[in-house]
């Protein structure tokens, strides 16, 4: 116990400090923190409860498009702000900007939240591969059908409001890293807590049989949909917080981006070890430092190696780097081995 | 919201007639998506990145100046050995491990593709034009491309051929075999393995006739394959696993619904109705299926 105190703290501190030891890098900072509350979430979904979901990005989406929908909306009229392209017309003030934005984030983890909470009995009832592609055809149909909405800017796209002239020039960064890094520890505790309690065990008895976990008396739909309810929750979080990051919004290439997002969170949890607390963590940010590389020094090329990194990873890793561990040092994970049954199985090998 | 359709009927005479056309086109990809599920398990979300890269094909045949229709011949011969090497590289890793991990692996593959023809190929919107002409139907108020009846055409003359293929031949024959039951067929001396690359090739050459007639009668992208797959694998679940007349049937009304989607809702929201179409459908069935205390297997 005393060694993982000094294991928060430490992160913690670190989180903190991050923004000032490394100012070049605020901006990835902060896209690093987003991309692992995505895998995080995604990891209840998908590693604990056995539900491979590509809808995920749905929530995410939403959560953009209502946070920066609030924002403009509460002040000005949306139609012309999309109209105008935005910033042109239309200023906020720093207490319009700041206002805007929490009562946008606000709403944008509520709303997607309600969403999962209504479509969760319908979805939710599938099983396996037509949940996944049910979920799939869920995200692109948001897309193209957000991509034909007049008001928050149809093809053209969304921009959303430029951060005001407060302070000094590092302001806008620091402000979306502290954002960013505050829903990151938020998606943690909520998540670890979860965890510690008997809803893990139901997730995970829904997991390895359904049917089974339904017989014994546990009321599988509920646990089902207060699951995707917390992801959906802090996607939504993070999709407001995003949009506000990147100050653009696109229906296909942003926001419902199920080319890039919407796969990410899925490869991330694959690829630190699914149904594990810290396997999304490590994930997120081996992926976010492989793609960070590819995306700036192989530009043109990343698709492709994402293409391949997704082959190769599912075939020959689909256990991710803590399942492998798992398998390694089991001791380390509280299983109890067995010295003779040890012995004998490497004998085998 | 555009009414016209229901105030003009002729249009729907158009748009039924345009529907059936293009419905057999996918109901031909359909029948490699789900000859591909029933004999390997899996499900290949680059399926139609295969059906734009046959369509590539062609496309290039033209510029060469051949007649793009002999796409049809040539598109897959090449694409067979595509779909063998395909499946000799990746998807015989993929074969008896859960759907799911077929599922993300092709998906990877999909993303792949369309990369590397974005790459290959460019970005623009191209189409291989025929130049068959058109028929004027009903006093001139219906027109008909000829491309769209020879793809038709085409897609039937295909899809025959491979059910009597399937019956007749040794190798349809073991396929069927290793479909009803692959530990039995390999009891009984068939090579499975032979017979799973022989599949995943047949459904690449399918996937590359199908390419062929979208180049000629409609357009090609590399990032146009994904509403293909899921055309193809919601008309698979519509009509269910072995059931080709019900294949060609839901793939008809499939393209109906997008042409009077295309009329009512307009182009921009076509692709969306589609996927929406695919949510509503398995919601459908799965509360269907929940009243007997069953799921979608």
């Amino acid at each position: 116990m005393n060694k993982n105190i000094i294991l928060y703290s430490a992160l913690l501190i670190f989180g903190v400090l991050a923004p000032f030891m490394l100012p070049a890098f605020k901006v990835q900072l902060s896209i690093l923190c987003i991309l692992i509350v995505l895998a995080l979430t995604w990891n209840i979904q998908g590693g604990e409860m056995g539900y491979n979901s590509f809808g995920n990005i749905l929530f995410y989406g939403l959560g953009m498009y209502i946070c920066a929908s609030a924002q403009v909306g509460m002040f000005f009229p949306l139609a012309e702000w999309t109209e105008s392209g935005g910033e042109k017309t239309f200023v906020h003030s720093p207490t319009q900007f700041f206002q805007g934005m929490a009562f946008g984030l606000l709403l944008a983890a509520i709303i997607p939240t309600i969403v999962a909470g209504l479509i969760g009995y319908a979805i939710l009832g599938l099983r396996g591969h037509y949940f996944a592609i049910c979920t799939l055809g869920l995200g692109v149909a948001a897309g193209e059908i957000s991509g034909g909405i007049e008001i928050i800017g149809a093809g053209q796209g969304f921009t959303t409001p430029p951060f005001p002239n407060v302070g000094s020039l590092e302001s806008r960064g620091q402000f979306f890293y502290f954002l960013s890094f505050i829903v990151l520890v938020l998606t943690f505790i909520t998540v670890k807590s979860v965890y510690s309690t008997r809803f893990r065990l139901v997730l995970n008895a829904i997991r390895d049989n359904e049917d089974k976990a339904e017989a014994m008396g546990i009321q599988t739909m509920k646990y089902k949909i207060i699951g995707w309810m917390i992801s959906a929750f802090f996607c939504g979080l993070a999709g407001g917080i995003m949009g506000g990051l990147v100050g653009y919004i696109d229906s296909t290439d942003v926001a419902f981006d199920g080319r890039e997002m919407g796969v990410f969170m899925v490869l991330m949890a694959i690829l630190g070890g699914k149904g594990t607390l810290w396997g999304p963590v490590i994930g997120a940010t081996l992926f976010h430092l492989f793609k960070e590389g590819f995306w700036t020094y192989f530009l043109g090329w990343q698709y492709v190696a994402l293409g391949v990194l997704i082959v190769v990873i599912v075939i020959y890793f689909p256990e991710g780097l803590m399942g492998w561990l798992r398998e390694k040092y089991p001791e380390r994970f509280g299983e109890v081995v067995d010295e003779a049954d040890r012995k004998a199985q490497v004998e085998l090998k | 919201m555009d009414l016209l359709i229901f105030k003009v009927p002729i249009l729907m005479v158009q748009a039924s007639l345009d529907g059936i056309l293009l419905g057999i086109l996918f109901a031909l990809i359909a029948y490699g998506m789900a000859l591909q599920w029933g004999v390997m398990n899996i499900i290949n979300i680059a399926q139609g990145d295969l059906v734009i890269l046959g369509g590539y094909i062609t496309y290039f045949m033209y510029l060469s100046g051949i007649h793009p229709a002999l796409g049809v011949i040539v598109a897959p011969a090449i694409m067979y050995f595509v779909g063998v090497g395909l499946y000799k590289l990746v998807i015989n890793k993929v074969v008896d491990r859960d759907l799911f991990i077929s599922i993300l692996a092709t998906f990877g593959i999909s993303i792949l593709f369309m990369q590397l023809m974005n790459f290959a190929f460019g970005a623009d919107v191209v189409l291989a034009n025929s130049e068959f002409g058109t028929t004027m139907l009903f006093n001139n108020s219906v027109t008909l491309p000829n491309s769209k009846l020879f793809s038709a055409l085409i897609s039937i003359i295909f899809a025959i051929g491979l059910v009597i293929y399937m019956k007749k031949s040794k190798l349809g024959r073991a396929i069927r075999a290793t479909a009803q039951n692959a530990r039995a067929a390999k009891i009984l001396g068939v090579d499975t393995e032979k017979v799973y690359a022989a599949t995943f090739g047949i459904n690449a050459a399918l996937c590359g006739v199908a390419g062929s007639l979208v180049a000629i009668t409609f357009t090609i992208h590399p990032y146009m394959g994904l509403p293909y797959t899921i055309r193809s694998f919601m008309i698979v679940i519509i009509a269910g696993l072995g059931n080709l007349p019900g294949v060609a049937v839901s793939g008809m009304g499939l393209g109906v619904f997008e042409e009077f989607a295309d009329y009512i809702l307009g182009t921009e929201f076509r692709i969306g109705s589609v996927f929406l179409l695919l949510v509503l459908i398995l919601v459908y069935r799965r509360f269907k299926l929940s009243k007997k205390r069953e799921y979608l297997k």
